[in-house]
């Protein structure tokens, strides 16, 4: 008897049942559907991550206050609250001789703020920041200027607005030199930002950026900062300029040696490393905890196996009188459940796919930089563990099948 | 050439059931053999044991003790596969209740056989075998859609295709209308006549005078053993006015 004759019984044996057999397969199609979309959607999340990180430029450097494990992410991420990093250490950075390759830096608080222009309003960000933060950005503003080293200082009431909030408030007319509201406190507008989209997790057009030091005593009544960038002159130096970096921060917080950090130097590589362990890690204990559906997918087809070996004794009995072989009623009932898992499986794969590219096309219909991506290996291997699932679960039920007493199974009612 | 004649030779065949402390004796030393050709009614009430006797001789059941020969072959040497090939080439099984598969065509449920035979048989031997219960008619039919005459016809249809040696028939006609079991004998009468050894299981005295030759079976014994003087023809109008 011929495989093609075994596959050709094992269909006909599936087709007669067929509300019984998809139901049986929807187990298995979900489970293959779930690791290929989370494996997907695991991917895209992280391309999503890594342009995000990229869109930065490589060659900055960031400092967050608060102390963390060198290939942990910083605390900030966790949402601390740390006042250890002040505006004077990063003014000592760049003062120091000691950081050669260091071109600019800058240092930021924010927050979020309703902006009104007379009847207009916008709720948004603003970013407290410094007149360097052009050079770190490599940005220039489309009309007006940026803030001033002068304003940065003298708590200045002025603003940049990002180009979204600008159309916002005023959409075409000209906003320089009008004043807005941004919670309590008025400011004069000062300049418009260029479009620039989402980077760093961002919307760059929907920030309004003012002051550091009005951001942190009018408005916010602090005196620390919560992230502050470094340019290096080039991505070959940005290694050493960490731990330059580093030295200078530990001297200006008076750290004795063997005392551990209390900031944190990450470059973007340092970043995207990080990131990707995370969401790498992410991913495969979500998968995990998807195919443990297949698992209960293949006890499933089990117990409808077993199910159908006592539903069909009488068939077994007859085939056996007609000289069917054990191992031919064991073939059967064996192919029958791997044709429902592979049938699964193909079926689980499109689905998975389709899912997945509908996430990822909505998620770039949206703005966001998601990349589509299916491995080729999540396929193989889906396909792989549908076969695995079909024969392992379907074994016992075909055993079972196959040892029965023609005479006995004849006369089972 | 007589030893070729002989198919079956039984001897002192027994059979019992244990069943935990219950032991169930159900055929006592059954000596027997049938020749080539024959048409054997084994004739029975319920429990006398014949259908058991059917099954061993049949491959389907082993004795207890005693030794079956087979075409001079001791049977009690043959592996399972053995055995399977036998019933799917050499013996073909008629049952009361047909045992068709469900929901399936009625050429499918013929072609049963060949499925796990080596056998070259084709198409066209599997249309010759639907045709000779004539239901060439109703070939692509499902066998849940046929009548129990028809079901029947298939399961006789089913037996032939391989070409057997022996049909066994276990009462054929038993759940069958008068004239549905008139026509099953008719054909088992035919293939008869064209040189199939048949034998037939039945507890109907009536049924079994359609055979050339009855052993009577009761308690597992057999109590008589003879050739039928005025057999019943079943196209003959008799059957349907007796």
């Amino acid at each position: 008897m011929d495989v093609a004759n075994s596959i050709r019984i094992a269909l006909i044996g599936l087709k007669s049942k067929k509300t019984r057999t998809f139901l049986t397969m929807l187990g298995i199609i979900v489970g293959i559907a779930s690791v290929i979309i989370i494996l997907s959607v695991g991917a895209g999340a992280q391309s999503l991550i890594l342009n995000q990180i990229r869109g930065f430029g490589s060659n900055l450097i960031s400092i967050f206050p608060g102390a963390s494990e060198e290939e942990g992410p910083p605390p900030t991420v966790f949402g601390t609250v740390n006042t250890d990093l002040k505006n004077e250490d990063i003014e000592a950075l760049m003062n120091s001789k000691r950081v050669p390759h260091a071109v600019a830096a800058t240092y930021y608080i924010q927050g979020s703020e309703t902006f009104r222009w007379r009847s207009q309003q916008f709720d948004g960000t603003y970013i407290a920041t410094t007149a360097s933060y052009l050079e770190v950005h490599d940005e220039i503003p489309a009309k007006g200027r940026f803030i001033n080293k002068q304003e940065e200082k003298n708590l200045a009431r002025v603003a940049v607005l990002g180009s979204n909030v600008k159309k916002e408030l005023f959409d075409n007319l000209d906003a320089i030199g009008e004043k807005i509201k941004i919670g309590r406190h008025q400011f004069k507008i000062i300049g418009v930002m260029k479009p620039r989209g989402v980077e760093g997790f961002q919307n760059q057009d929907n920030l309004v950026f003012i002051p550091i030091s009005t951001g942190q005593k009018i408005i916010q009544g602090i005196d620390y900062v919560t992230l502050a960038r470094v340019k290096v002159d080039s991505p070959d130096n940005i290694e050493r300029t960490v731990e330059d970096v580093r030295q200078v921060l530990r001297e200006e917080h008076r750290l004795e040696v063997g005392e551990i950090d209390d900031f944190s130097v990450r470059s973007q590589a340092q970043a995207i490393e990080i990131f990707s362990a995370v969401t790498d890690s992410l991913t495969y204990f979500l998968a995990a905890i998807a195919a443990i559906s297949l698992l209960v997918g293949g006890i499933g087809i089990m117990n409808i196996m077993l199910i159908s070996v006592t539903e069909r004794t009488r068939e077994i009995g007859l085939r056996k009188a007609v000289g069917a072989k054990n191992k031919n009623i064991l073939n059967q009932f064996l192919l029958e459940s791997v044709v429902v898992t592979l049938g699964g499986g193909v079926v689980g794969i499109i689905l998975g796919i389709s899912i997945s590219w509908l996430v990822a096309y909505i998620a770039q219909y949206l703005g966001f930089d998601w990349d589509f991506v299916i491995s080729f290996l999540s396929i193989i291997l889906s396909t792989t563990i549908a076969i695995i699932v079909g024969i392992v679960f379907g074994l016992y039920p075909a055993w079972k099948a196959s040892q029965l007493n023609p005479i006995e199974a004849l006369r089972y009612e | 050439m007589a030893k070729e004649k002989k198919l079956i030779k039984l001897i002192d065949i027994c059979k019992q059931y244990e069943n935990e402390e219950v032991v169930t004796k159900v055929l006592y030393d059954i000596n027997l053999e049938v020749n080539k050709g024959e048409f054997v009614a084994i004739m029975g009430p319920s429990g006398s044991g014949k259908s058991t006797l059917m099954h061993i001789m049949g491959f389907l059941d082993k004795p207890t003790s005693g030794t079956y020969y087979y075409k001079g072959k001791k049977v009690s040497d043959f592996d399972e596969d053995k055995l399977a090939d036998i019933r799917n080439e050499e013996v073909g099984f008629v049952f009361q209740t047909f045992n068709l598969l469900q929901r399936t065509s009625v050429y499918d449920n013929v072609n049963l056989p060949l499925t796990y035979s080596d056998k070259k048989i084709g198409d066209q031997d599997v249309i010759q075998a639907i045709k000779s219960v004539g239901l060439y008619h109703r070939k692509d039919n499902l066998s849940n859609q046929l009548s129990g005459g028809e079901k029947q016809r298939v399961a006789i249809a089913r037996a032939l295709v391989n070409r057997p040696e022996i049909i066994f028939a276990d009462e054929p006609t038993g759940n069958l209308d008068s004239q549905s079991g008139k026509q099953i004998m008719e054909i088992l009468q035919d293939l008869n006549e064209k040189g199939n050894t048949i034998i037939l299981v039945t507890h109907e005295k009536y049924t079994a005078e359609h055979a050339r030759r009855i052993v009577s079976i009761i308690d597992g014994k057999i109590v008589d053993d003879y050739q039928v003087k005025k057999r019943l023809i079943a196209k003959d109008e008799k059957y349907l006015t007796k």
